[in-house]
């Protein structure tokens, strides 16, 4: 059952069916995707009807944690096991990352090197596989997107969003609720504006540069690597606008408010992520 | 299914898994949601094993069953965001016109099997590490002895898992890659055997002067460490690239697996299932059946995998429907041997249901030997075991 607990006992939470509604809701997606991918009629109702369950989850499972937080049965111990279990997320979320920057690095070091070898020239005649490269079968020319233009400026954005969120963090341990809401504040307004220019950097890149998904292995790791680490920043700033509006409500205490710790990291871990991209993708 | 199932093998290469019906987006999605699964069950045991254990147990004194999870868990969470990787660009490429697996937009469907291969190496210790925590447990109990060399029970387990992390192309020697690259990848394979022996000889060196008895689950880890120890010398020859470039794809590999993944981590999945069935169903199974089990499976498992070893070496390639005629004998003998592994596996069922149903009521502790904080609790154990952290005493530490 659950209860208060004090620091000497294990905090056992009550059964919980959201597991298995998350379970449901990730059935109705993956049924969902896959005949969305392969024109079967439906599938995109599917595919909708299992991210509604995934709101309903994810409201229902974080309304009773925190119900759960806020009434105090967490002691120390919990507070810890959330630390850990975080920091394991966001190691795994490196990982993640990490297999497409491996597949950047071998295109780059190993494969189109390759390809423009002397052993390949009966194949691809005249491949020169000079970088950045759509492969020896492209057939129309592109242009990269330059790094000194919209990523340096998301860049800087990101950056600041990584100080004004410390700043909030530093409002939140002095008690000052409103440095605390305004940190925040700025921190999403910074967050959404990155994402804008992320979306108007890709429609230039469609309808100008002929930068496309299907421009070869350039235009599948520029794609695949920006685009992930867009939809983290979208994440981050919707879990940001969440602690936004429960640090509204008054939750929190100058001590404890791991929640805010949590999204904080994984924003920091997005920023990192950024870097990594704007020198690998845009720069080198 | 429109297209049939998804008929690539475990390791999903393209190109042939790039042009596969939906069968191939239904795998390519449940490997995700294993995925989180698996990453989500990691967090949670290497979480639990950090923070939540019992006042006085330092890591060092650990249950080694902990010791081989708390690594396991590691390797997962490091190694299925990457499989995960994978197969969303195997998707982007089947449905998005993403060029990552095709040479003619740049990419090389090499570069699917080193990102498979740095998931896949590590999954192999994924599945033996937890067996040998079993395996750490019950030789000590049926040997009535403390087990030998704890500490470098625990550096072998973590270099296993380190080094499993950087051995993944001597599953790819024959795809072209360097020479120094094949070299790299042969010493740093035959390096696993170090701390792989360090653990064998530790099981065989805690059975040395000890009380010994032979329960089924101590038959199983016997069985195991024979057996495994086969299936790691084959590991060994397999790992010589001058020989692997000679029996890749052949039943030599087939018969080295069975004996690493059968023998290795399924009889220890069996010597644990015996040890703790007694705590898990409150009573003692059937000791004659579970021996025949053991009995049954030991000899039909070599009559099944060994005959392999022949056929391998003679060049019968694995994953084909019509082989030459000169296998044909030894191919029977296997088939004889899978039958009768395959029956055998009935009796484990037959064993388990009985013990559920009823029987002599386990004690606390049915073993003398064993050691560990789930033997302090009635058998079963009650629901939700430990609301308050269990009085630990460490002499009792080191199963």
């Amino acid at each position: 059952m659950s209860h208060p607990v004090s620091a000497d006992r294990y905090f056992v939470p009550e059964p919980s069916y959201w597991p298995l509604v998350g379970s449901i809701s990730l059935l109705l997606m993956a049924s969902g995707a896959v005949m969305t991918m392969n024109s079967i009629a439906n599938g995109g109702l599917v595919l909708l009807a299992g991210f509604a369950v995934l709101l309903v989850m994810l409201f229902g499972w974080f309304g009773r944690v925190i119900g759960e937080s806020e009434g105090g049965s967490y002691n120390l111990q919990v507070d810890r096991s959330f630390r850990w279990s975080m920091s394991w997320f966001i190691f795994s979320e490196v990982m993640f990352f990490a297999a497409f920057f491996g597949a950047l690095f071998y295109v780059r070091v190993l494969s189109v090197p390759d390809l423009a070898s002397p052993d390949q020239a009966a194949l691809w005649e005249g491949f020169k596989g000079h970088w950045p490269t759509a492969g020896p079968a492209a057939k129309d020319p592109f242009t990269v997107m330059h790094a000194w233009g919209i990523p340096a400026i998301n860049t800087l954005l990101l950056l600041s969003s990584g100080a004004t969120l410390t700043w909030a963090h530093w409002g939140m341990i002095a008690n000052k609720r409103q440095q605390l809401i305004i940190g925040l504040a700025l921190t999403i307004v910074l967050g959404l504006v990155f994402i804008s220019l992320q979306a108007y950097e890709y429609a230039e890149a469609y309808s100008h540069l002929n930068l496309k998904l299907t421009t070869g292995v350039y235009g599948s790791t520029f794609y695949m690597l920006t685009g992930f680490h867009g939809f983290h920043v979208t994440l981050g700033a919707t879990m940001l606008i969440v602690i936004l509006i429960r640090a509204m409500k008054g939750h929190f205490t100058a001590e404890r408010h791991f929640a805010f710790e949590a999204v904080a990291w994984y924003w920091h871990f997005v920023d990192v992520v950024w870097l990594g991209l704007f020198v690998v993708v845009y720069w080198l | 299914m429109p297209g049939g199932a998804a008929g690539t093998g475990w390791t999903l290469y393209p190109p042939l898994s790039v042009q596969m019906g939906m069968g191939m987006d239904m795998a390519i999605f449940a490997v995700h949601i294993l995925g989180m699964s698996s990453i989500m069950g990691s967090i949670n045991i290497i979480t639990t094993i950090l923070n939540l254990r019992a006042p006085g147990m330092t890591l060092m004194k650990m249950p080694l069953f902990c010791w081989t999870w708390l690594v396991t868990g590691f390797l997962l969470i490091a190694s299925m965001p990457i499989l995960a990787g994978a197969v969303t660009m195997l998707l982007t490429d089947r449905h998005f016109g993403t060029s990552f697996f095709s040479a003619a937009g740049g990419g090389d469907p090499v570069l699917f099997q080193h990102i498979f291969w740095f998931f896949g190496h590590p999954e192999v210790y994924i599945i033996a590490l937890p067996a040998f925590g079993v395996i750490s447990h019950v030789i000590p109990a049926f040997s009535r002895k403390h087990l030998f060399g704890y500490t470098s029970m625990v550096y072998a387990i973590a270099a296993i898992g380190l080094i499993s992390f950087f051995v993944w192309a001597h599953h790819m020697y024959v795809t072209g890659i360097p020479l120094t690259g094949q070299l790299y990848f042969m010493y740093a394979t035959m390096l696993i055997a170090v701390p792989t022996g360090v653990k064998v000889f530790n099981w065989a060196t805690t059975m040395w002067r000890g009380s010994l008895s032979f329960e089924t689950p101590m038959l199983f880890a016997l069985g195991f460490l024979v057996l495994f120890t086969i299936g790691g010398l084959t590991g060994l020859v397999l790992a010589m690239t001058a020989v692997d470039i000679q029996v890749q794809d052949t039943y030599y590999v087939v018969a080295h697996f069975h004996y690493v993944m059968v023998a290795g981590a399924l009889f220890s999945a069996y010597a644990g299932l015996y040890f703790w069935l007694p705590k898990w169903t409150g009573h003692m199974y059937n000791e004659g059946l579970g021996k025949l089990h053991f009995w049954l499976s030991m000899i039909f498992f070599n009559i099944a995998f060994f005959p392999q070893h022949f056929l391998g070496l003679a060049g019968m390639p694995r994953r084909i429907p019509d082989y030459s005629q000169q296998f044909a004998d030894f191919n029977m003998i296997s088939t004889v041997g899978a039958f009768g592994f395959g029956f055998a596996q009935l009796l484990v069922l037959v064993v388990v249901f009985q013990a559920m149903k009823g029987g002599a009521k386990a004690s606390a502790k049915p073993w003398d030997g064993a050691h560990g904080l789930e033997w302090t609790v009635p058998s079963p154990a009650p629901y939700h075991t430990f609301e308050d952290p269990p009085a630990f005493d460490p002499t009792e530490a080191h199963a």
